[in-house]
């Protein structure tokens, strides 16, 4: 079995997945819901039902060959820092955290794959992918809930298909959202325009941080609503087609932002770069926003493009459990902003300037005013 | 003010509003810290209330947990889950309520979902129920049809057929 300090150890498989679409997709998520027949659904269940009927759920999901050595958890034997740790990781759900005895949360060794068992469902099973990979997420979990079947029999109802807690995931029990960074259309301030319309054909925006269309990090969750009436198929095609142009006009924000106002892009960027590698106390608000447009740098090619990943992979480790877990102790509020500060510059020491003579790219920022490529 | 889950004194009061209404929990410091409430953002009290967290007694919050069932609710013969547990937490108790609270079913997924049948993916065991289904409605919609058209011939040869799937399904 897994131990939890392995399973965190390394960034997850599509944190430094590719990146394509200009890096504005950055994850894909699939999630199913399930539940045993007969059984009481978690929460309603007295204590005794939900331990049988993790009893039953655990053995066949540590079975499954794509679990082989996966770590695999009660949630009352993990601290409080180590469930955070999982909630930043996007592996469990804040409400998963909140329990203790009785539920479990089995995760596959590269965090592609995680289980939670005794969630609001007796199965919420969860895939994720780096980028815009809707459908294949969805394949690869889809096949693993039909092993699963073998061994499990899941509530389903002919005409109202899997049955679920609350009747909002009934049908296919199907949540798919991707995760998209979306900093040229807040800088163009478009990102309402677009947000309201996503929300007009039935899906769902929120920001990953923040309320509303106030996003920390320029962050935005896309997802769907109705489960119930539509394929998995259907679903994904929409989701997919409707994120792919949310990309595309991240994309044309971003060109027409170097175009309209390369000085202010440069100025942007060029402050994020020097506040993350000279600050010392640093909020997670401000290291959010700063590692935003950090990353936005390394899609326009203010620095290498391995800059994405970096950046990617900062986000999660900045979070407060992430700290705590890296510090080994509790840690006040003013202790992390330093250690949080420490990280982002040891992390950002070998990144050069985006001020230094390296690209090639013709809206290069300019040192010298008069240079003509500005024009 | 004792804690709702031990009996140690309460130093954590909640107030959410739950499907509409006002609902209120004490805790004390470790029943805080064991549920996740500490955090603001993570914490759903109908979760709380719903005894939905691990090792969660049933809540003595008074109304939280109405034991009696009233204006002759109806219960679900597997979970006991009654009526008035449906109204106030919109959820169910387990797959068979779906079944004992048809009615209640229909209405609350009417206009929440694109549809109201299931399209896609079935358990590959099931698959054989889900086709006879299928052929069920599809029958019972002839059946109507023959009977508004007076062909009683023919109502007469389909509810025949009608019965035998019936009784096919059942053994």
């Amino acid at each position: 079995m897994m131990r939890f300090s392995t399973l965190i150890k390394h960034p997850a498989d599509w944190m430094t997945g590719g990146q394509g679409e200009h890096g504005a997709v950055m994850t894909s998520r699939i999630r199913l819901a399930r539940n045993l027949r007969r059984h009481p659904f978690p929460g309603w269940a007295k204590r005794e039902q939900r331990a049988a009927a993790l009893d039953m759920m655990r053995p066949a999901v540590e079975a499954l060959p794509a679990m082989k050595d996966a770590f695999s958890q009660e949630l009352g034997d993990l601290t409080s820092v180590q469930k955070q740790v999982l909630v930043e990781r996007h592996l469990i759900s804040r409400e998963h955290a909140a329990r203790g005895d009785g539920s479990a949360a089995v995760i596959e060794r590269r965090q592609t794959f995680s289980l939670m068992l005794n969630e609001e469902d007796h199965l919420r099973m969860q895939a994720i992918r780096p980028g815009l990979q809707l459908t294949a997420a969805f394949s690869a979990l889809s096949d693993l809930d039909s092993e699963l079947e073998n061994a499990l029999e899941f509530a389903f109802d002919p005409s109202l298909g899997y049955l679920t807690t609350c009747p909002t995931n009934l049908g296919t029990g199907l949540r798919a959202s991707a995760m998209l960074h979306l900093p040229g259309l807040v800088l163009s301030d478009q990102i309402g325009q677009v947000l309201q319309a996503v929300n007009k054909i039935g899906l769902a925006v929120r920001g990953l941080y923040g309320e509303g269309t106030e996003s920390l990090g320029n962050l935005y969750q896309i997802s769907n609503q109705s489960t119930l009436g539509e394929s998995e198929e259907t679903i994904i095609r929409r989701l997919e087609r409707v994120i792919s142009q949310v990309a595309s006009h991240e994309k044309n924000a971003r060109e027409k932002l170097l175009e309209d106002d390369p000085e202010m892009v440069a100025d942007k960027i060029g402050r994020a770069y020097g506040v993350l590698r000279h600050a010392h106390i640093i909020d997670s608000k401000e290291a959010l926003g700063q590692l935003s447009l950090l990353r936005l740098g390394g899609a326009l090619g203010f620095f290498p493009p391995e800059t994405v990943n970096l950046c990617d992979t900062l986000l999660m480790d900045i979070q407060p459990a992430h700290l705590q877990l890296h510090s080994g102790r509790k840690l006040s509020p003013e202790e992390r902003d330093a250690i949080r500060a420490e990280i982002v510059r040891s992390r950002l020491h070998s990144l050069d300037s985006p001020d230094n003579p390296i690209t090639s790219r013709d809206s290069t920022p300019a040192n010298d005013p008069t240079n003509p490529g500005d024009a | 003010m004792k804690c709702d889950f031990c009996d140690k004194k309460a130093t954590v009061f909640l107030t959410q509003l739950v499907e509409g209404q006002m609902k209120k929990v004490c805790l004390c410091d470790s029943c805080a810290k064991e549920r996740g409430v500490t955090d603001p953002t993570g914490f759903s009290l109908a979760d709380l209330l719903l005894g939905g967290v691990a090792g969660a007694a049933a809540p003595k919050a008074p109304g939280a947990a109405p034991q009696a069932p009233q204006g002759g609710g109806r219960r679900c013969q597997t979970c006991g889950f009654s009526l008035e547990d449906l109204r106030r937490v919109r959820r169910f108790g387990c797959s068979d309520c779906y079944a004992t609270f048809t009615e209640e079913v229909g209405q609350m997924v009417r206009g929440m979902h694109k549809g109201t049948t299931h399209v896609g993916k079935v358990p590959a065991g099931l698959m054989a129920m889900q086709v006879l289904h299928q052929r069920l409605e599809e029958l019972r919609a002839r059946l109507d049809q023959a009977i508004a058209s007076e062909s009683y011939e023919e109502a007469a040869g389909i509810r025949d057929e009608i019965r035998n799937l019936e009784l096919s399904a059942k053994s």
